[in-house]
């Protein structure tokens, strides 16, 4: 499963991270998103579940760790 | 025209969205020693659109000043859009401007075509608003910025506060929201140029017009929708008012287009604030789409006038607006204070 790094990344680049990560295939059913910032948490959950993904969120150290599935 | 370096690259944040938090802001000034005086009429305790200070019993003074990083990457509308956002907080007080000072931060390496560009839309804007630009500061960054600080001025007994709102009063408001979300998404290159010229020329549309046709009203209290969102303004003006907004949202004007980038998480991080900001203040009475609840958090750079009207007047005043103003809708009423200071329905 790819984990993808979007920390330090400010509204709208992990969304166009997490896309063009989607519209690989090999990313495609699963992936892991790293995000500093509630912002970012929040955007990337919005577009994964826009498409089809399930997500879940564990927070640590003030970082997000969203699983993405579908 | 197209400029070497794209201006909106040289901005971490967009417009409006740049501005720090409304709950910040209230921490830092916390404790000062400032003078009082029985002449200012608006001060910093109401968190106003702008100062007002009566020189005379026939003349207030109206100060402001608004600024920001690119939020389109043309200099001639980024320089329209930043003199009209600066321009609005006057006419959210009622009043009239007069004087302007720009206020500039320039890369050295920018162009001096590009430097006039952004000059010649504040100058053309300012005209626009009779207003003068009479000299301001320039200095160099990383990060551009342009706006102005502007002066104009009032009747003292017609100053149209934030706090002014009374329970009865029709809400209006004259420009759709979700201009944070869709200048988030252009970034991204997921909205179409022909979508962006509308957002463009909206964010350069002087609330002078929308003023005018106000002040032959009765009208109470008046801000401006900014960077704070619907919803942070909204909050003010309640707690400023001692009073109750209800929203009605499915009354409220945006942009189509905002809603499914809302959806997909086009979000600028200024919504967030503002959400943390003002959520206590809020109860829902029905469940809202969270791409709704996002456009009403949605920072918006030279958002439309948010005005109180007098409930006798409010449909004449509507009808007038939506007349003149594309974009006009009558969204809430002032209430007597309730279980909350926002309640949307």
């Amino acid at each position: 499963m790819s984990v993808l790094d979007a920390r330090g990344l400010s509204c709208p680049e992990p969304v166009v991270m997490v896309k063009k990560a989607m519209a690989s295939e090999e990313n495609a059913r699963c992936m892991t998103v790293i995000v500093d910032n509630v912002a970012s948490k929040e955007n990337v959950t919005r577009f994964a579940e826009h498409q089809g993904y399930s997500v879940s969120i564990t927070e640590a150290d003030g970082e997000y760790t969203l699983e993405l599935r579908k | 025209m197209e400029t070497e370096v794209k201006l909106t690259k040289l901005a971490s944040c967009a417009g409006c969205g740049a501005k720090v938090g409304a709950g910040t802001l209230v921490k830092m000034l916390e404790g000062f020693r400032t003078h009082t005086d029985s002449r200012l009429i608006v001060g910093y305790d109401k968190s106003d659109d702008a100062s007002v200070y009566a020189i005379n019993d026939d003349t207030a003074l109206v100060q402001t000043t608004d600024f920001f990083p690119p939020i389109v990457d043309d200099p001639f509308m980024y320089g329209q859009i930043a003199a009209a956002n600066a321009l609005s907080d006057v006419y959210a007080m009622g009043g009239t401007p007069r004087l302007a000072l720009n206020i500039m931060c320039i890369p050295e390496s920018m162009d001096k075509e590009t430097v006039q560009q952004i000059l010649r839309g504040g100058y053309e804007k300012a005209y626009e608003a009779d207003t003068i630009i009479t000299g301001g500061h320039t200095i160099h960054g990383a990060e551009p910025i342009y706006g102005l600080a502007v002066s104009g001025f009032v009747h003292p007994d017609r100053v149209l506060k934030n706090s002014s709102a009374k329970a009865g009063d029709s809400l209006i408001l004259t420009k759709p929201l979700g201009i944070g979300i869709i200048t988030t998404a252009f970034k991204a290159d997921m909205v179409d140029e022909a979508v962006m010229q509308r957002i463009y020329t909206q964010m350069a549309t002087l609330n002078k017009y929308a003023a005018e046709i106000m002040m032959k009203y009765d009208v109470h209290g008046c801000t401006d929708v900014t960077g704070f969102a619907l919803m942070g303004h909204s909050y003010e003006l309640a707690q400023g008012s001692g009073c109750t907004v209800r929203l009605f949202s499915d009354r409220l004007p945006y942009h189509r287009e905002a809603y499914e980038l809302a959806q997909m998480g086009f979000i600028p991080a200024g919504a967030y604030r503002n959400r943390e900001y003002a959520q206590n203040g809020v109860t829902w009475k029905r469940p809202i789409d969270r791409a709704l609840e996002d456009i009403m958090f949605d920072p918006q750079t030279s958002g439309g006038l948010l005005m109180a009207v007098d409930a006798a007047d409010a449909d004449a005043c509507l009808k007038e607006l939506k007349e003149n103003i594309a974009g006009a809708e009558l969204i809430g009423r002032v209430e007597e204070r309730a279980e909350n200071w926002i309640i949307v329905e």
